[in-house]
């Protein structure tokens, strides 16, 4: 048994404790925003915010986010992820979709960190997560219009 | 304009567009797209066409002949209809149709196919028509509820209105009324000087649902008592399984059967966690007799040899080039090596399928619809018409789900076959499958040869391209191929340059290892042969990369010429090409009749290019979503570039396929992704597509900067096989 806090609700999974975190919140939560790139930490297609800080969880064991607080992208909230999706959709920034959101959960931890990225703070941030549609200048271009709409 | 009944029209059956009316139960239970429409089809909707579907609610939804993984069919469509419809963009929504050969063809190809950039372009007068005649409906029905002539009613932004009565209504408010109305067979439509929608920049209808979490991809699907399948393919493509032990896997908590199957061995579980570790604890030993064994460095040895000119077959031929070549000043020879190359789409590939009671219900991303579903149909023994394909969003593809084997198709159904009886089944491929599962890129080589006169004139160009055949073999050679596959060698003929000399010949290699479109096609290896060898050739003339180009053209390139004329202006070209520490290379290929210029700007970053930024200009007709048209051409170069620096899909002693996983297939990423500008040429040519052109010029580009900035010519794809 392990339980977190996924999107505001306490759930209790049942599932053995090595599986990634990602196969439970797809196949037991039905939460199938968070996609499958890879496997093996180098697309960040699965990235969610576990306490705060993104992470990779086709490699994270649910069992290791017991008692965890746990953001999706179906549940992703607060002035950054407004203003992140709100310049996501304002300069079309998907083409087929699957990376975005992992895209969108690493843009909104950089802009809980870094309110005014540079284009240094975006590429670090930003690198573990691959577009093979390449939207990388529409990434870059919305991180920037967030940070410039949260400003005011 | 002739009017028919509706009657009349369905049972002469003719036309292109108002095919049929669609069965109204049914279309929208899909569950296909469903995130971009959400209401069902109710009572009191109006579907004038296959194509068109207006609700109450006023909502306007295009179904979709062709697939969106990202190239934006979708809204493109949308776009066509809502223009001739005077639709408000707002109202507007798109899903995809379920595979249907006979009604959603691709009218270039007379089956229900995506692929070669052809969607805007086979759908430009066919979605027009649809809006049109959708128009003429409401219109018609507007005219008798209000009692006025149907040629004093204004449709603007959605809104039907008659002045004079001071009459207005929606579509909605009209749409029962219109679905009573005759159908008309050739509606007028708009002078492209009358478009609104056309030519301007539109939200797209997909960007919603793919940012919130809701767009509804295959790997989404979930359905009752379903079982996840994970399967355990050879590392060397196309070998079989001779053995294996499952004991280990079926101890797995969750793991609920392994069966074998002629791609493999199949592992059924609860879950994906359960099935992945399943299949992790097989032990297979593989029957490798029938597959690729060869290495690509032997291939490439093999290749390199087969690549002389009176091999294979001309596919070009103009005066004499041999004799112009042996009798020139100067002769420049080189060979080009271009690996195999995976497609590798975001969303690996997959299916869901679910058999109950003799029929079968498939959800999946696929560009031949109608052939996934036919082998489904055969492999489980029951008609087509008891098969229903849900064409779902994909997360990319590039070509690689256009399968002439039906590949995935094939797949789930034998799963179900060796599950037997009914049930519902996910096939999901990890990277490692998708890697490692074969339908690459050809291996191609080129072999060139060129000859200059004392003024630095070309007098002859030869050309031996070498490589497997695509199309060959499959159900897409109609048997008049007379042994010629294009997508073998297109773009290394018909050049935009007056050269008063040419031969291009092909030599088909075989292998086992099976091969497939992979976004441009052989535009992806003959744009860079071509554009880099003629960049040598100016080079060693002494000429300018852009002027010399230009000088070259064919009287009849008039679009080619534009597109660099304008991507030299916009770069600022001034002959220059290094200043300081970047240099800047220029290069320029038509493919899938769209025209694309580019001009790169590279720095030496530790030995190894870094691409600043990148100019482009491209005419691909109407320009009917510019704000598409740019995504598509940031992607395109994106994509390209990743490629020609980093990716080589490598096939190790045995046939092993060195790469598998991204670890080391590596992508571009966002800090090597430069600036994209783009300039669309003003046009009124019937549009052409964008989802490939934008890709084969950016590997020239930045070789011939490359090349200027250090001297290192780049032939043997990628930049880090050439020692770069
Ligand atoms: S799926 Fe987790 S990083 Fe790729
Ligand atoms: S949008 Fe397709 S992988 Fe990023």
């Amino acid at each position: 048994m392990t339980n977190f806090t996924i999107n505001g609700k306490d759930v209790t999974v049942d599932v053995e404790e090595d599986t990634p975190l990602l196969w439970v919140v797809r196949d037991e939560l039905r939460l199938t925003g968070s996609k499958f790139g890879c496997g093996v930490a180098q697309c960040g297609a699965c990235t969610m915010m576990v306490d705060g800080m993104p992470r990779r969880t086709c490699v994270t064991p649910v069992g290791s986010v017991n008692g965890a607080m746990i953001e999706t992208i179906e549940g992703l909230e607060g002035p950054e992820a407004e203003a992140v999706t709100a310049a996501w959709q304002g300069l079309d920034v998907p083409q087929c979709g699957w990376c975005q959101s992992g895209q969108i959960v690493s843009a909104t931890a950089l802009l809980r960190e870094v309110p005014k990225p540079t284009d240094d703070d975006i590429d670090a941030a930003m690198a573990g997560n691959i577009c093979r549609c390449a939207t990388y200048v529409r990434i870059r271009k919305a991180i920037h219009d967030a940070a410039d709409a949260m400003e005011g | 304009m002739t009017i028919q009944s509706r009657r009349q029209f369905l049972a002469t059956g003719a036309g292109l567009v108002i095919g049929l009316a669609l069965p109204m139960q049914g279309r929208a239970q899909s569950g296909a797209a469903a995130v971009l429409t959400r209401d069902g089809v109710g009572p009191g909707t109006f579907a004038p066409n296959a194509f068109v579907r207006i609700a109450p609610d006023n909502t306007v939804t295009v179904i979709c002949k062709h697939i969106e993984f990202g190239q934006g069919p979708f809204t493109g469509l949308a776009t066509l209809v809502a223009e001739e419809l005077d639709a408000s963009w707002d109202q507007m929504r798109a899903e995809s149709a379920p595979a249907n050969d006979e009604l959603y063809k691709n009218l270039f190809f007379g089956l229900q196919a995506t692929g070669g950039s052809t969607a805007i372009a086979n759908s430009y007068t066919q979605m027009r028509q649809a809006g049109a005649a959708a128009r003429y409906m409401l219109v018609a029905a507007a005219a008798r509820e209000w009692g006025v002539s149907a040629e004093e009613i204004i449709v603007e932004d959605g809104v039907i209105t008659h002045a004079a009565s001071g009459q207005a209504a929606t579509f909605g408010d009209l749409a029962e009324a219109a679905a009573q109305q005759q159908v008309p067979v050739e509606p007028a439509l708009k002078n492209p000087s009358e478009f609104k929608l056309i030519g301007t920049d539109r939200p797209k209808l997909d960007t919603v649902g793919k940012t919130d979490g809701t767009a509804m991809f295959t790997m989404d699907v979930y359905r009752d008592d379903m079982q996840t399948v994970v399967v355990r393919h050879p590392e060397v493509v196309g070998a079989t399984v001779a053995t294996f032990d499952d004991s280990e896997a079926l101890k797995v908590k969750g793991v609920q059967a392994v069966r074998q199957i002629p791609q493999g061995i199949a592992v059924y579980a609860t879950s994906t966690g359960a099935a992945l570790k399943g299949r992790s604890l097989l032990t297979v030993e593989w029957d490798t007799s029938k597959a690729e064994t060869r290495s690509s460095e032997t291939i490439y040895a093999d290749f390199s040899k087969a690549a002389t000119r009176d091999a294979g077959v001309v596919v070009e031929e103009i005066g004499d080039s041999g004799a112009a070549i042996d009798g020139a000043e100067t002769v420049h020879e080189v060979e080009f090596r271009f690996p195999y190359l995976a497609h590798a789409p975001m969303e690996p590939l997959d299916a869901v399928l679910e058999v109950r009671d003799g029929k079968a219900e498939m959800w999946m991303g696929a560009q031949f619809p109608g052939v996934d579903k036919g082998a489904v149909a055969q492999t489980l023994g029951i008609g087509g018409e008891n098969v229903t394909l849900n064409v779902m969003l994909a997360g990319g593809s590039f070509g690689r789900r256009a399968q002439t084997s039906a590949q995935i198709g094939l797949e789930i159904a034998e799963i179900a076959k060796a599950a037997g009886g009914d049930g519902a089944w996910k096939l999901v491929w990890t990277r490692e499958d998708d890697l490692t599962g074969g339908y690459y890129r050809p291996l191609t080589v080129h072999r060139m040869r060129a000859g200059l006169d004392a003024d630095g004139s070309i007098v002859g160009w030869e050309n031996t391209v070498v490589n497997q055949s695509i199309m060959l073999d499959t159900f897409m050679d109609q048997g008049n191929s007379e042994g010629k596959d294009p997508t073998s060698y297109e773009g290394s003929t018909k050049m935009p340059y007056d050269l008063p000399t040419i031969r291009v010949n092909w030599v088909r290699q075989q292998s086992p290892l099976s091969v497939l479109w992979w976004r441009s096609v052989g535009h992806s290896h003959t744009g860079y042969a071509t554009e880099v060898f003629l960049d040598e050739l100016l080079e060693m003339a002494g000429k300018d990369p852009v002027q010399g180009r230009l000088d070259l053209m064919k009287s009849e390139a008039g679009r080619d010429r534009a597109v660099l004329e304008k991507v030299a202006e916009i770069a600022g070209w001034d002959g220059t090409k290094v200043k300081g520490d970047r240099a800047y290379g220029v290069a320029v290929h038509e493919s899938f009749n769209t025209y694309v210029a580019q001009i790169a700007e590279v720095s030496d970053v530790g030995g190894f290019p870094r691409v600043h930024k990148v100019w482009v200009a491209v005419d691909c007709g109407v320009a009917v979503n510019p704000n598409v048209i740019r995504a598509q051409i940031e992607g395109g170069v994106g994509y390209g570039l990743g490629t020609v620096l980093f990716n080589d899909l490598t096939l190790l002693e045995g046939g092993i396929v060195s790469q598998k996983n991204f670890d080391t297939y590596r992508m571009l990423r966002i800090h090597e992704m430069p600036e994209v500008d783009v300039a669309i040429i003003n046009s009124v040519a019937e549009p052409t597509g964008v989802g490939e052109p934008g890709t084969p010029p950016i590997g020239p580009a930045v070789a011939n900067a490359w090349r200027a900035l250090t001297g290192q010519a780049v032939r043997h794809l990628p930049f880090e096989t050439t020692g770069v």
